[in-house]
């Protein structure tokens, strides 16, 4: 395309000041966009993705933030060359954002309306009655339900995906030309992401919007981008048009990016025989209650979280437990590690009971079953070295291990989990997410468990990193025997590694069938909805529409 | 709402009975108060006569007992340095104090506002560092060195303002300064880190994405949010308010509850001590409720919970 | 912006902290000032002990910056001729130390309590909050002063007043805390692994809590020397013949009119104190917020343009 690009950017160059001297957050990084296109930056955390956005928007502060080089031009004007109130009024006007995470984006103490009715006012375009009607078709525009009545609500007030639609609705609201998209989908469950994807490509084809859309999900860019471009470290390592990048990736990073994909492909599991052991574990009719906080006279509220929940795992079997947030998943490896109590039902490990155990029986029994928590970055204590929390286990089961032998055993434990034994007298910090989760694996390992619970142990990890540790996890499997629960919002992600995969809604088992089943032919509508809510490529949809 | 308020009261109820308790029996530890009430040649039959006309010789518990019961009537009991009923000398002293708190904290409170939100909207530039240089000395200041600086000053040296008692409206001037200076400092600490937090938030940086000015993103998106913190703070420097008020009173005599009270102590006028000390702690918890209240008022998300 | 401030750079010596206060010329005179208090405080009597109770009727009332006297006598005498200066000095430490000693106490005592408050589910944790609670509904001052008059006025007596006016604050401080890091993916995992309350509590949640308690107590170093003037200011602090900075005011307010350095000058040294003490606090605020540390780095190099680092 020739002539002046709707946005162009141009070899810019972020610093920000940081302890100890400053970080290049972008090194020259050059994109452009133009109408009814839709460009997704792709990277994974640190990547400097926001970065290049905040900058366009003018939302860089500086200092701390230095932009040493570049330029953002807009339909052919250098920002930079523009006044500040000139630039003010180009925000929200002509080119518009939405943020990841639109609960802290919104401010709680006023209502969505008042929010909204602003874009006009301080645009000057409408104020009054006017902005308030213009707010109302607004929000039905975008999909809020009863828009005259919720339009004087909280934020707080609404879903995860209702704050987003209104973020969207705030950004589209003067029909800017150009919408930047922070991670829009990234703290929604799956359903809801393919919705307010829904939402962009409506909005996009029908006012012509140039996108621009970060994200670290590969398939949420396949789903939307025209084209893409692939930052790693403050730096554009592959560019091109969406497919082609896709299907062909010349970069080695881009490649190490799609192979990472666990959806990509639809070959058959690789099969492994179904472990014929004696269950360990049998869950029978678990049921959980919360009791919600409430007024002085009202009557407590109860939350069913976990509805006559029934399964077993046979040693050295894998079972996946997948719902989204909400359905009583981690409700359910919190009851089994005797972490909060069960309302009713029993769960027999080696036939005892685990509700009921005492003292002595539950020590015993948490030699046997470990778990591995969401947030490597929380799960251990920031004041101990890595020698201190693998050993733990040791100091509190005295007889697994005596003291001399510590060092040896956490210095094999390391190795086995990849990490480098002479970083144990390091403290958490200084590792990176995989890394610490390989040390809560370590630590997990160090009584010689039977059975591990892993609650979204991956989640918190970068796509490239989420498969290294499922490998991790599969190959200690083979190696020492281990039974697991894995428990994930995501289920493509555990099609190579489970056995058997219960899918959990609103606190009960919707399905509940070997991997192959799931996969094949999954029987509940939900199972299918989950399957298919993982975003299709855009030229295949398409084509399919074609 | 109601019910909020129930719970809260029935919290602060056990509070001040607690405070009771423990005023009533540590003021008995004092001293027999029969020395200071009669002549030193007072006869030990005189004393008796005297301890025993005001029950001071009864076992501890049963002048507990009749204390509550009295409580209960609403009978304070007579101040024995006035010879008039305690809760009647108390609030007559208590709008005097309460007057000089108000004016106190709500002048403070202001300024506060407007210097730490200035302050806060532009960090590092010299309006930011003078305001925190001199927000750190009010904090640091003792007052009562303070009240006499001033008298030195302006009463000594200058002879423009009365060094004590009430009436002009001249004879304001200092204890106001004396008692704001505190409070004031304390609070534009506060109010500029909750403005400075607040300017960070993810949603300021939506309502510039929206394209709206720095003022309005100061005063009406950042301002709000940060108040809440700074509305707690000034409740606990309002009840704190109190402890500058009795060294305020003491230095320009003024005739509050502070000044009032620390006579009551010093007299072993325990029908005062326990009236004085009711008085500052219903008017605190008025306080608190009144506070807790506000914050509802600015916190939707408090608002509805509570509902 | 998804750089997180939890690199592993955050962590720097103390030798950097100490680079850092050094190019604040605000933090570093409160650095050297305190060091000087504390220097008096415990070198004070044995310097210049012997002077503080020697009256010199040469010297009566004797206006500062004159050096007549000697160079003791630079910030003037008392009504006896006594040296202000070296008053000044010795009193330093009783200052201190009661504040010192006052925040030890409410730290170990409060935090203790806290930890309990926190921890267990029981009625000892509703007991010591409601306990808590009377404490902080009524103005501490005068709390003070009606237990000092009752238990009589003497420097331990003092020091514990202090201390129980100010456990509230360390209590609520580490029962929050607590109830926070309680909720932690580590110590749940604690828990999952068998580890019992003892090693939960102490092992796994006080360590957390104690930097806070630390910093909280620096802080309010300057809160607790501020109301033990005011007690001794009001005479029912300390009592004749030791004496504090407060102390020495109250004795300086009777002479206004003729000897105005009596009172000014140790109340000078309790601002400078405080002042210093809140200076450094809030220094240390900025430092230890991520989102702020930057301004600090900042001032250390010229122009403020930070050397690049690659």
């Amino acid at each position: 395309m020739t002539g002046t690009h709707l946005l162009e950017v141009k070899d810019l160059t972020v610093d920000f000041l940081s302890l100890g001297g400053s970080f290049r957050a972008t090194n020259g990084v050059s994109f452009h966009v133009d109408a009814g296109e839709t460009l997704v930056i792709l990277g994974e955390s640190g990547s400097g993705k926001s970065v290049s956005a905040s900058a366009i928007m003018g939302l860089i502060d500086t200092p701390p933030g230095d932009i040493c080089a570049g330029s953002v031009a807009y339909r052919g004007r250098d920002l930079s060359s523009l006044s500040e109130g000139e630039r003010r009024d180009l925000n929200g006007r002509k080119i518009a954002m939405i943020f990841q995470d639109p609960l802290s984006h919104l401010n709680p103490v006023y209502t969505i309306g008042w929010q909204m009715e602003e874009v006009f006012s301080v645009h000057g375009v409408a104020s009054g009655g006017v902005a308030r009607q213009r707010a109302i078709d607004i929000l039905r525009r975008v999909g809020i339900p009863e828009p005259e009545k919720r339009i004087d609500q909280y934020p707080h007030q609404f879903s995860g995906g209702q704050r987003q639609r209104i973020m969207i609705g705030m950004a589209i609201a003067l029909r800017p030309e150009i919408l930047i998209a922070d991670e829009p989908t990234t703290a929604l469950d799956v359903s809801v992401q393919a919705q307010i994807l829904e939402l962009l490509k409506k909005l996009q084809a029908e006012d012509g919007l140039a996108i621009i859309m970060i994200t670290h999900d590969l398939e949420v860019a396949a789903n939307m981008a025209d084209r893409v471009i692939v930052m790693k470290s403050g730096r554009i390592v592959e560019e091109g048009e969406a497919r082609a990048v896709f299907e062909n990736p010349a970069h080695t990073y881009t490649r190490t990016l799609i192979n990472a994909l666990p959806h990509g492909d639809h070959e058959a599991p690789p099969k492994r025989g179904r472990p014929a052991g004696k269950p360990i574990l049998e869950v029978r009719n678990i049921d959980k209650f919360y009791t919600l906080s409430s007024g002085f006279f009202a009557k407590p509220a109860r939350l069913h979280a976990v509805k006559k929940l029934s399964f077993d795992v046979a040693a050295g079997e894998t079972i996946g437990i997948v719902g989204e947030s909400g359905s009583g998943k981690s409700t359910v490896a919190r009851v089994l590690l005797g972490l909060n109590e069960a309302s009713g039902g029993e769960a027999l490990f080696h036939g005892r009971d685990i509700l009921k155990m005492d003292r002595k029986e539950l020590l015993a029994f948490r030699r046997k079953v470990q778990m591995v928590f969401q947030d490597p970055y929380s799960s251990m204590n920031p004041r101990m070295t890595v020698l201190d929390i693998v050993s733990e286990p040791w100091r509190i089961h005295k007889d697994i291990l005596e003291k001399p032998r510590w060092r040896d055993r956490v210095t094999e434990l390391l190795g086995l989990v990849g990490l480098n034994p002479e970083h144990a007298a390091r403290y958490p910090h200084q590792f990176s997410g995989g890394q610490r989760q390989r040390i809560a694996i370590a630590r997990a390992l160090a009584c010689d468990p039977e059975l591990v619970v892993c609650d979204e142990a991956v989640s918190a990890l970068d796509v490239s990193v989420q498969v290294q540790v499922i490998g991790l996890l599969a190959e200690l499997r083979d190696r020492l025997g281990l039974a697991y629960i894995f428990i994930t919002h995501d289920l493509p992600i555990v099609r190579h590694f489970a056995d058997r995969i219960i899918v959990m809604k609103s606190g009960e088992i919707v399905e509940h069938a070997t991997t192959e089943e799931i996969f094949r032919s999954p029987q509940h509508a939900y199972t299918r909805q989950l399957i298919n809510a993982t975003p299709k490529p855009k030229w295949q949809t398409a084509a399919d529409a074609a | 709402m109601f019910a909020f308020i129930l719970r809260r009261a029935g919290q602060s109820v056990i509070a001040v009975i607690g405070l009771l308790v423990l005023v009533f029996f540590l003021s008995r530890l004092t001293g027999d108060p029969a020395y200071l009430y009669l002549p030193l040649d007072s006869s030990e039959a005189q004393r008796q006569a005297f301890s025993e006309a005001h029950g001071f010789n009864d076992p501890l518990v049963v002048q507990f007992g009749r204390y509550l019961v009295d409580l209960a009537r609403f009978d304070f009991g007579d101040a024995l340095s006035r010879n008039r009923p305690a809760m009647e000398v108390a609030l007559e002293a208590f709008p005097q104090t309460l007057k000089l708190a108000a004016i106190a904290i709500v002048l403070s409170l202001c300024l506060a506002v407007v210097v730490g939100s200035l302050a806060a909207a532009r960090p590092g530039s010299l309006f930011d560092k003078l305001a925190t240089t001199a927000s750190l000395a009010g904090a640091s200041a003792p007052d009562f060195w303070v009240a006499i600086v001033a008298i030195l000053v302006f009463s000594v040296g200058l002879g423009l303002l009365p060094t004590s008692g009430t009436g002009t409206a001249l004879h304001w001037i200092m204890p106001i300064f004396v008692l704001t200076l505190r409070p004031f400092g304390l609070l534009v600490q506060v109010v500029r880190g909750t403005m400075m937090s607040a300017l960070a938030s993810p949603y300021v940086k939506t309502a510039r994405a929206k394209g709206v000015n720095r003022s309005r993103i100061v005063f009406r998106h950042a301002l709000r949010n940060s108040l809440l913190p700074v509305i707690t703070v000034a409740g606990d420097l309002a009840a704190s308010l109190v402890n500058g008020a009795v060294v305020v009173e003491t230095i320009f005599g003024w005739p509050g509850i502070g000044k009032l009270m620390i006579d009551a102590i010093v007299r072993r006028d325990f029908a005062l001590i326990q009236a004085t000390v009711l008085v500052t702690a219903i008017a605190i918890f008025v306080l608190n409720i009144a506070i807790d209240l506000v914050y509802a008022r600015l916190d939707p998300r408090i608002r509805f919970e509570t509902r | 912006m998804t750089t997180s401030a939890d690199t592993p750079e955050t962590k720097v010596s103390r030798f950097q902290v100490l680079r850092l206060i050094s190019r604040d010329w605000l933090a570093l005179a409160a650095v050297i000032f305190l060091l000087i208090v504390v220097g008096c405080a415990v070198f004070g009597p044995w310097l210049v002990g012997d002077l503080i109770d020697k009256p010199n009727f040469r010297a009566r009332n004797m206006a500062p910056f004159d050096l007549s006297q000697g160079w003791t006598y630079v910030l003037g005498a008392d009504t006896l001729g006594r040296s202000l200066l070296a008053r000044l000095v010795v009193g330093a430490q009783n200052t201190i130390g009661i504040a010192f000693c006052a925040v030890l106490f409410s730290v170990v005592i409060g935090g203790m309590l806290g930890l309990i408050a926190g921890y267990s589910r029981g009625a000892a944790g509703t007991m010591i909050m409601r306990g808590a609670d009377i404490v902080m509904s009524f103005p501490s001052l005068l709390l003070a002063l009606i237990v000092l008059f009752s238990l009589g006025p003497s420097v331990t007596n003092l020091v514990l007043v202090l201390a129980i006016t100010r456990v509230p604050i360390y209590l609520r401080t580490t029962r929050a805390e607590v109830l926070e890091v309680r909720e932690r993916m580590f110590v749940s995992a604690a828990v999952a692994l068998g580890a019992n309350h003892r090693r939960i509590l102490f092992r796994h949640i006080a360590p957390m809590v104690l930097p806070t308690l630390v910093t909280i107590g620096a802080i309010d170093f300057a809160t607790v020397v501020l109301a033990e003037s005011s007690l001794s200011f009001l005479g029912l602090g300390i009592q004749a013949p030791e004496f504090t900075w407060g102390a020495m005011v109250a004795t300086g307010r009777g002479y206004l009119s003729t000897a105005w350095w009596i009172a000014f000058w140790p109340g000078l040294a309790i601002l400078l104190t405080t002042l210093s003490l809140n200076i450094l606090s809030s220094w240390w605020r900025t430092y230890a917020d991520p989102q702020q540390r930057w301004r600090i780095e900042l001032a250390r190099s010229k122009k403020g343009i930070p050397e690049k680092r690659k």
